[in-house]
């Protein structure tokens, strides 16, 4: 018992030993993940070169780590020692300098060398199975279109036999029949079915004439298959990153060659998980990524000149006409909407369509829901009615100050 | 009290039948589809078949056009987004208004890379933020589609490597080149011309000012030994004598003296103490206008009133002066002048050597020097001497002039005799215009190497000695035109190009790259303390000769003329702008043309027209054709309409330069009015801009003279248009400072007085304005009705320009008026302006007739125009007593879908603002109205929405510093305050509770409950000109 309580003891804590130390070991290298993709990304990848050398095997390449941390803390101090190796690099990069990191420590650095050994090499790596296109949810509208009218079909059929029946009744009993009026000549048919045309007609011509200019659902194909889903949702990277202007202006706006190429001249495949247009059919996303290339005047692993950029011809998606005035920044910033609210899940959407209607009804009825930011903002300390208001309970404080109570529904709010 | 009069029309003030039945009708136009009498309705214009055909089309045409597919729109992104420029955020950058020696301070704010406003710089001393019309026009001029796109050789486009070749060439050896502009203010361009010229030995630069001040100038050497013009400081004088300088309008600077004139206008209730403003003029004028006091003289007189003047300064009797009225005037200017000695300021507009050197002996005489005259600054403004222009003119035709360098300057349509320059011009071998436009010199030209506009431009000015303001670019040059001075250096040998040579000599003197940055942001570098005003030396050697040469004057003929510049259009330089064409002026109410003035009583003898009859004053009134007269000067004659101004001397006409301008500067300027400058003529060393003898007759002709005063206008028994203006002299106000508050009690007492007005005078409710609400409030002291405000409305609300044939139906669009409004003598009246626009009434009549609610009101006290719910009725504008509201008649903008729209029913003018390069004018916060919709002033509701979301971005409450509205930006006197009434410490609060007594609500007693207050003029005027009863 004893020996058995001893082995016990020695294998947990040898154990914890070991759980202690693979997690000091991949704390380490999950730092060096983190650092290497805030620091090094942008000109450098693990097994590949791009603006930089591809970062595998860099300890095997200088022997010395201390020479290797004063070189990636100040480069160009480092080049002036006159290391022949990182001389010859520095000429074979076309003699582009490598930014200066004096904020990384040491442990940092190795943080990073950590992580880079962590990185498998591409092609051991087994993509991730694709979830497949989730099975198109049927809609039962047809079938029930079908129904309704094998439905109606058979009232007529029954109705018609019903009145075959009354007539062979009548002429058993001997009583006269009325003469037979052909059902299209029939008064009450043709009133009913003028009313029917009616109703059918003004809801049609209604809903249609309201819809003008409206496009819910709008996908347009665009020049490169850019996936939301991608980006915003398996990457989570931040909307405001490529749509700044939505918090200092009016317009969101679409990101520039410039922002796209801030990650990828590093990023050049696409090894996710596999996509698919709204067809079916599977993108390559590699060949998108080229796309842009072509847009940016880039080739990989060579430098790039942003002045050779060509903007994107991006199909606008969501339009206003021209007498609605809408401002982004004051709902991101100063009203902290979320972007979805208005733009749908766009983390799920590959492309991209138009969510909302972008209806006046649909606007109004946000700004009479909407709660303002009315404590929070200081804006609002002028309003000190409603201040005193929401304190003495005159104001119901679960409604709180809608955009409504403050104007957000008048005429000029918006148009002008 | 006894009610006094004022009237803004002949036909009002005499009660006319036509004025009575005009202004019960808004729209003058008959119906369309009005059936003619006695015929049936099927045999009318437009029977019932017809009606029904138009409707089953335009439903057809809707469908269709409905169901065509959503257009696709693309979105593209910047390349390579510059990091500080964010898509639909504005940006600010200063820079500087100069044209021909004007130089204004501003900020320009760029949208999307494209200028589309210029506001006042506050930073700069000398503007303190105001503009005038003319800066807030010119970024029109930036897109004007009649701009020069490339240099041309003999009239054909050729590179600017190709021209600088053959000029090279043509300078080569060429000995005497001169360099011929306007003024320059730019230290920098100096420095770049003297270069130029140091390398074609025998060069010279010439300036000619097309209306200048060489009689200033000139003067000023004689006595004080100093060729410039002294800085002036109206706000330092207590008495302001002008002998015909129209310093409010167009003399010399007038933002500047606008500003400084109005600090001493501005009242404190409590101690209630105005400046007083003496003018003698001939023809009514902006600054006349505002004068407390006005005598009319014959322009022969200018020298001897001078004269007299100095005389009775210096305590002698006043002679030479057979007019009694006029001799008074004299007698009591020289009183305020002693009276206030070392605060007192006489000007004079003459551009006779003489009269300047007496005027100076006077400012001398009463301690101007020091005080209100500044020898230490001097204002550059005006630089031309007109003797050395004539000068030139002499040597080109004596074939004495190799080559002809000509920057801003334009003698072949502003020099007297334009014919002798085109003969001089026709013997220099090279000639070389930088001019923007192919004007009248420039299609003269050889070679034309267009100039960028200042919005494109780097550069610097020193209008006031010691006062600089930088020029930066705020858009990359839309064409192929390049700065003169970077031809000028190219020819010089110079690798060096302007921007580097700007750069090098303001681094040099501001500290460096960081100086140079900073000085460039503020767009202005002043002096590190301003000095007191310092005089200078008089030599008055030269006053007895300058007396007696004006005593020994010719005597005026019968009848005598007097050329003056319109506000908008200056020398001409407007003429091409349809902002400035269609811009009221202030004083004749006219648009589109230049004109004769006549005095009512001239009116009597020359065209027949007796305003005391009614029948006659209405004809002349309420029918736009006006008698045209023909005017002969010296064997040249112009015929011209004649406007009939009260405020101008009997025996006197006036004309206004700048019209009949060549029509390849512009399509606004084609066919507009005719040149005045050939009546001028050359006395001694200065031009003339007057005639003492000159013939006019009437001839049968007609001509519409498109006048908005009549227009607008409105009178129920319940707002009766007296009521609109209030006026009370200084000497009635401190007697009694009350009266207008009394006056406004009484009214108001059947319903409740004036504090329970609001409550008890009406059965709608009361509204709660929690938050913020609006106030404007205008000053009427500080008015003087210069036409900023009118313009810089225009360029920010996208209001567009509907043309003189649509002006002459009364349907201009302008959101903003100035009304101008007489009281007193109709030979010599009182003028009052009045900016008018929507006065936000809280219980607006507008709001209740409309149908589909287009109109409504705003928690924040807007009264609300939705125009894509407008159809059109007019019911609004119908019910507005202010009549405010302005109708599309047809598609002036272009925003109809169908071009059909706009052929044939707007002219030119307003075809070319659809243009697409003059649309970039257009501001893309606020909606570009269609057809058929009702527009009004919104008080600037975008910038509004914009200030708030500032603040609210900040989390911090509004305060006025983040807002102000167009019109109120412009004005060079602070006449407009505007903000948050709800807000005890905005400007507008404050101005409301420090002046009960001057505030007053137009057409108050209706009830209609206005977020406008005026503040009353009050007029300087003593007890015996007792003025001031109103209704």
């Amino acid at each position: 018992m004893i020996s058995y309580r001893r082995i016990s003891k020695a294998v947990l804590l040898s154990s914890l030993l070991f759980l202690g130390a693979s997690f000091a070991m991949t704390a380490t290298a999950q730092d060096g993940k983190t650092l290497f993709s805030t620091n090094c990304a942008s000109c450098h990848a693990v097994h590949k070169k791009l603006t930089g050398p591809a970062l595998a095997g860099v300890e095997d390449r200088w022997p010395d780590k201390a020479k290797l941390h004063a070189w990636v803390k100040n480069s160009a101090a480092f080049l002036k020692t006159g290391d022949t190796y990182a001389n010859n690099l520095y000429v074979e990069f076309n003699k582009t300098s490598m930014t200066q990191f004096p904020g990384l420590a040491d442990k940092d650095i190795d943080a990073i060398l950590a992580y880079i050994k962590t990185v498998p090499a591409p092609g051991s790596e087994k993509p991730a199975a694709g979830a497949g296109a989730p099975a198109a949810e049927g809609d039962n509208t047809l079938l029930f279109g079908v129904l309704s009218l094998i439905l109606a079909v058979v009232a007529l059929i029954l109705m018609q036999v019903n009145s075959n029946l009354k007539k062979l009744a009548n002429e058993r009993a001997g009583e006269p029949n009325e003469t037979p009026v052909s059902f299209w000549k029939h008064k009450s048919y043709i009133t009913l079915g003028t009313i029917l045309l009616f109703i059918v007609g003004g809801y049609l011509t209604t809903k249609g004439a309201m819809g003008l200019g409206r496009s819910q659902n709008y996908q347009p194909v665009q020049p490169i298959y850019y996936s939301h889903k991608v980006h915003a949702g398996i990457n989570q990277i931040n909307c405001l990153y490529c749509h700044g202007g939505a918090q200092e202006g009016k317009h969101s706006n679409i990101p520039s060659v410039n922002i796209c190429m801030n990650c990828h001249l590093a990023i050049n495949e696409y090894k996710g998980e596999k996509i698919y247009t709204e067809e079916g059919v599977e993108v390559n996303g590699t060949a998108e990524i080229q796309k842009l290339y072509k847009y940016a005047g880039f080739e990989f692993g060579k430098l790039w000149d942003a002045t050779q950029a060509k903007p994107i011809e991006w199909t606008r998606i969501h339009n206003l006409p021209d007498h609605v005035y809408f401002n982004h920044s004051q709902h991101v910033k100063a009203g902290k909407v979320q972007c979805q609210t208005c733009h749908g899940d766009i983390t799920k959407m590959d492309e991209v369509k138009q969510f909302a209607d972008l209806s006046m009804g649909w606007c109004i009825n946000c700004h009479r829901e909407t709660k303002v930011q009315f404590k929070d903002n200081g804006f609002y300390s002028i309003y000190e009615k409603y201040h005193q208001d929401l304190k003495s309970g005159k104001i119901d404080s679960t409604k709180g100050i809608t955009v409504e109570s403050i104007g957000g529904t008048e005429c000029q709010k918006c148009h002008y | 009290m006894e009610q006094k009069k004022i009237w803004q029309s002949f036909g009002e003030l005499n009660q006319s039948e036509a004025y009575n039945k005009d202004v019960k009708d808004e729209f003058k136009e008959e119906l369309p589809f009005v059936a003619e009498e006695g015929k049936s309705f099927l045999e009318a214009k437009a029977p019932r078949r017809d009606f029904l055909k138009y409707l089953g089309f335009s439903t057809a045409a809707a469908a269709a056009a409905a169901s065509c597919e959503m257009p696709v729109k693309k979105s593209i992104p910047f390349a390579n987004r510059p990091e500080d420029i964010v898509p639909g955020v504005s940006k600010y950058y200063a820079t500087t208004y100069v044209q021909d020696g004007d130089v204004v301070s501003v900020v320009a704010k760029v949208r999307d890379g494209r200028p589309i406003k210029l506001e006042g710089n506050d930073l700069s001393p000398v503007t303190g933020g105001g503009t005038s019309a003319r800066v807030q026009a010119s970024v029109l001029d930036l897109y004007d589609t009649a701009r020069l796109r490339f240099p041309t050789i003999n009239g054909s486009e050729v590179t600017f490597d190709a021209a600088d070749k053959s000029i090279a060439d043509a300078l080569k050896d060429n000995r005497n080149v001169v360099v011929l502009t306007s003024t320059i203010t730019s230290p920098t361009t100096k420095d770049a011309i003297a270069q130029f010229l140091a390398k074609y030995p025998g060069g010279r630069h010439v300036t000619y000012d097309a209306v200048s001040y060489s009689g200033m100038l000139l003067a000023n050497e004689l006595t004080y030994g100093k060729k410039a013009i002294p800085s002036y400081q109206f706000n330092n004088a207590k008495a302001i004598v002008s002998i015909g300088a129209d310093f409010l309008g167009t003399w010399l600077s007038p933002v500047e003296f606008a500003k400084q004139y109005a600090t001493g206008k501005k009242i404190n209730e409590k101690n209630p103490s105005m400046s007083k403003h003496i003018h003698f003029e001939s023809v009514a004028s902006l600054t006349g206008s505002n004068a407390d006091e006005k005598y009319l003289h014959r322009p022969s007189e200018t020298g001897a009133i001078a004269a007299a003047l100095l005389s009775a300064v210096n305590g002698a009797a006043i002679t030479g002066i057979s007019n009694e009225k006029l001799k008074a005037g004299i007698a009591k200017a020289a009183k305020e002048l002693l009276e206030n000695k070392g605060a007192a300021l006489v000007v004079s507009g003459s551009n006779d050597v003489n009269v300047q050197v007496i005027v100076n002996a006077i400012n001398e005489a009463v301690g101007a020097g020091g005080k209100t005259i500044n020898w230490a600054s001097t204002l550059n403004y005006r630089q031309g001497v007109d003797a050395d222009f004539a000068q030139l003119v002499e040597d080109m035709n004596a074939g004495k002039v190799g080559a002809l360098l000509i920057h801003g300057a334009n003698p072949a349509y502003t020099w007297y005799d334009a014919d002798k320059f085109v003969a001089g011009l026709k013997k220099v071998t090279t000639s070389i215009s930088f001019n923007t436009k192919v004007d009248e010199t420039a299609t003269l030209c050889k070679f034309v190497l267009p100039d960028h506009h200042f919005l494109e431009s780097w550069g610097d000015a020193e209008a006031k000695s010691g006062y600089y303001s930088l020029i930066q670019p705020t858009i990359y040059p839309l064409f192929k035109t390049r700065q003169w001075q970077d031809s000028l250096l190219k020819w010089s040998g110079d690798s060096k190009d302007y921007l580097a040579v700007v750069k090098n000599y303001w681094s040099a003197k501001v500290g460096g790259e960081t100086g140079w940055d900073k000085a460039l942001q503020a767009g202005v570098i002043n002096p590190t303390t301003i000095a007191n005003p310092t005089g200078a030396s008089f030599n008055s050697s030269a006053v007895a000769a300058a007396v007696a040469a004006v005593s020994s004057a010719k005597k005026g003929g019968k009848i005598e003329l007097v050329l003056y510049e319109k506000i908008g259009i200056g020398a001409g330089q407007g003429a091409s702008n349809p902002w400035l064409q269609e811009l009221p002026d202030p004083v004749t109410r006219a648009t589109w043309d230049n004109y004769v003035i006549v005095s009512p009583a001239m009116a009597k003898t020359l065209l027949n027209i007796d305003l005391n009859d009614n029948g006659q004053a209405d004809a002349y009134e309420v029918n736009p054709p006006k008698k045209v007269v023909k005017v002969t000067v010296n064997g040249k004659s112009i015929e011209l309409p004649a406007l009939i101004i009260p405020g101008t001397q009997v025996d006197t006409i006036g004309i206004a330069v700048g019209y009949g301008r060549s029509e390849n500067i512009g399509k606004a300027a084609a066919g507009v009015g005719k040149n005045a400058f050939p009546l001028a003529s050359l006395a001694g060393a200065s031009v003339n801009f007057s005639n003492a003898d000159v013939t006019v007759v009437a001839t049968e002709e007609k001509y519409p003279v498109a006048l908005t005063q009549t227009h607008s206008r409105y009178d129920t028994a319940q707002g009766n248009r007296t009521e609109v203006m209030k006026e009370i002299s200084l000497a009635e106000y401190k007697a009694n400072p009350t009266e207008i508050r009394e006056d406004r009690e009484a009214e108001l007492k059947p319903y409740g007085g004036l504090e329970k007005f609001e409550g008890q005078g009406t059965i709608y409710p009361v509204y709660d304005r929690p938050g913020i609400k609006w106030g404007m409030s205008v000053d009427l002291n500080s008015c003087n009705g210069c036409g900023a405000c009118v313009v810089a409305c225009n360029a920010e609300n996208n209001v567009s320009v509907v043309g003189k044939p649509e002006v002459l139906r009364g349907h201009e669009m302008h959101w903003l008026r100035i009304d101008r409004y007489y009281s007193g003598d109709m030979e010599n009246p009182n003028v009052v302006f009045q900016p008018l626009m929507c006065q936000h009434c809280d219980n607006a009549p507008c709001e209740n007739v409309c149908p589909v609610a287009a109109t409504n009101h705003s928690s924040e006290g807007l009264n609300q125009m939705t125009y894509n719910r407008c159809i059109g009725t007019r019911y609004c504008a119908n019910n507005c007593p202010y009549k405010v509201r302005r109708f599309n008649w047809a598609d002036y903008t272009g925003a109809d879908s169908f071009p059909d729209n706009q052929e044939g029913i707007v002219n030119d003018v307003v075809l070319n603002m659809s243009d697409d390069l003059t649309r970039m004018v257009l501001n893309p916060d606020v909606t570009v109205r269609s057809r058929g919709v009702i527009e009004k002033c919104s008080f600037c509701v975008q910038r509004l929405q914009e200030s708030k979301l500032n603040a609210k971005k900040e989390s911090r409450p509004m305060v006025d510093s983040d807002l102000k509205v167009a019109c109120q930006q412009s004005c060079p006197t602070n006449a407009i305050n505007f903000g948050n009434a709800n807000d005890k410490n905005s400007a507008v609060s404050k101005v409301r509770v420090d002046n009960p007594n001057r505030q007053f609500y137009v057409l108050e007693q209706l009830h209609v409950l206005p977020n406008v207050t005026y503040l009353a003029k009050v007029r300087n005027q003593d007890e015996e000109k007792k003025e001031g009863a109103h209704a």
